[in-house]
């Protein structure tokens, strides 16, 4: 099965818990499956198919109460880009151990959390992550930039505590 | 300064994603600011994190994946083990029957209008023949018995008090090797030649019931209880028609 595991895991990463994700994968695959008539060939198969996942996710309960959790910058998740800043924080994340990165991404807002999977894990194009959250690519590259500072913050307070 | 201008950019070179010119110019520049290229190291630095932490981080359990394969090889199995052999087969069978079945049909008009062609030609013969009856009689019981012993078969001739038919005479006539009968009746100045043979003479090169043209002669043929008849001459098609209809309605 293509992309099995990954959808998985990027399921587990979203809803948080084993019986949710695989609920979700399962919906996944049938939606894929009866709907694939849909799919045009030529497009992206891997957005085609984690663009389902992750509007099922939206839409499950799970989905519907972490989109509401909205971080108070975005609204202005435009083109404009907040400068990094070059301190002594921002190489922190040069010892993060998986422990605390994981810790972070898991409070990291759903909307960053998964733009940063598609980034990093995924390893998707700007193009491709577009295509599998709907959005413009000006938008990916903005949104990512504060997703990651995002968890950068996060990292930082879940140290010093 | 510039660096206002780079900083924007350093997610998308990070992630490899700048347009090649804008990554050789941001590369230059980096070497030049520490301060961008302290910013750039953490960004490549939380990405290698990030990934090695949630990569493969949770992997589905082994009870899963079978269920998944099943339901997806479920529904899957009629069209992905969609056998094309017995398909292709059967439309081969079909063509090659269609095939047949033309070649046959076409094989059966040939034989068909050869048929019809000799039965024109054995009208013109007896039309032409000094003798063109060997037994001379306008009465019915005088003809049917004639053909007693002669042909492996008997027929009946109608009553033709009243009509504008005339019979003249018969003879013993062949056609596909068998023998057969020929009438010969006159309307006003018109010959009309009947033929009757078995049926089994003909297999299935005749339809049930025909009507046509044959070298200008008008041509019906039918058949009953095992035999053929044929109506051929050159009187008007509605002649032969109850000619014909007096014919049947004897046997």
């Amino acid at each position: 099965m293509p992309l099995f595991d990954r959808l998985y895991n990027f399921a587990h990463w979203l809803a948080g818990n084993r019986e949710e994700a695989e609920d979700l994968v399962q919906e996944t695959f049938a939606k894929a499956l009866k709907g694939f008539s849909s799919f045009q060939p030529g497009t992206n198969f891997r957005a085609w198919i984690y663009r389902i996942l992750r509007n099922t996710f939206l839409t499950s309960r799970t989905g519907l109460k972490s989109a509401a959790t909205v971080p108070l910058d975005w609204e202005a998740d435009d083109d404009t880009l907040p400068a990094t800043q070059s301190t002594p924080e921002s190489i922190l994340l040069e010892r993060l151990d998986h422990q605390l990165a994981r810790q972070a991404l898991d409070q990291l807002p759903v909307h960053y959390r998964e733009i940063l999977l598609l980034c990093e894990v995924e390893e998707m194009s700007y193009q491709e992550i577009s295509a599998t959250l709907a959005i413009p690519a000006g938008t990916v590259m903005s949104r990512l930039s504060r997703a990651r500072r995002a968890l950068r913050d996060t990292a930082q307070k879940l140290q010093r505590s | 300064m510039a660096c206002g201008l780079w900083a924007g950019k350093l997610d998308a070179y990070v992630d490899g994603e700048l347009p090649p010119a804008d990554e050789r110019a941001l590369r230059e520049h980096l070497r030049g600011c520490a301060s961008c290229a302290a910013d750039s190291v953490a960004l490549l630095q939380a990405k290698r994190a990030v990934q090695a932490a949630a990569s493969k981080r949770f992997l589905p359990d082994a009870g899963f994946r079978a269920r998944i394969q099943k339901t997806l090889a479920t529904p899957r199995n009629p069209r992905r083990n969609f056998n094309w052999l017995p398909a292709l087969a059967a439309m081969a069978a079909a063509l090659l029957a269609v095939v047949a079945l033309s070649f046959a049909y076409n094989r059966n008009r040939v034989r068909e209008r050869q048929l019809m062609s000799e039965l024109a030609d054995l009208h013109v013969a007896t039309l032409a023949s000094a003798n063109p009856v060997d037994v001379v009689s306008s009465d019915r019981h005088t003809v049917k018995p004639w053909f007693q012993g002669k042909i492996p078969f008997t027929f009946n001739l109608p009553e033709l008090a009243g009509t504008p038919f005339v019979l003249v005479g018969a003879r013993i006539s062949y056609l596909n090797q068998t023998p057969g009968a020929e009438l010969i009746f006159r309307v006003r100045l018109h010959q009309i030649s009947v033929f009757i043979f078995q049926d089994r003479a003909f297999g299935t090169v005749l339809a049930r019931e025909r009507a046509g043209r044959e070298l200008s002669f008008n041509v019906q043929s039918w058949s009953r209880i095992g035999l053929r008849y044929f109506v051929i001459g050159d009187a008007s098609a509605d002649d032969l028609e109850k000619l014909a209809s007096l014919l049947k309605s004897s046997t």
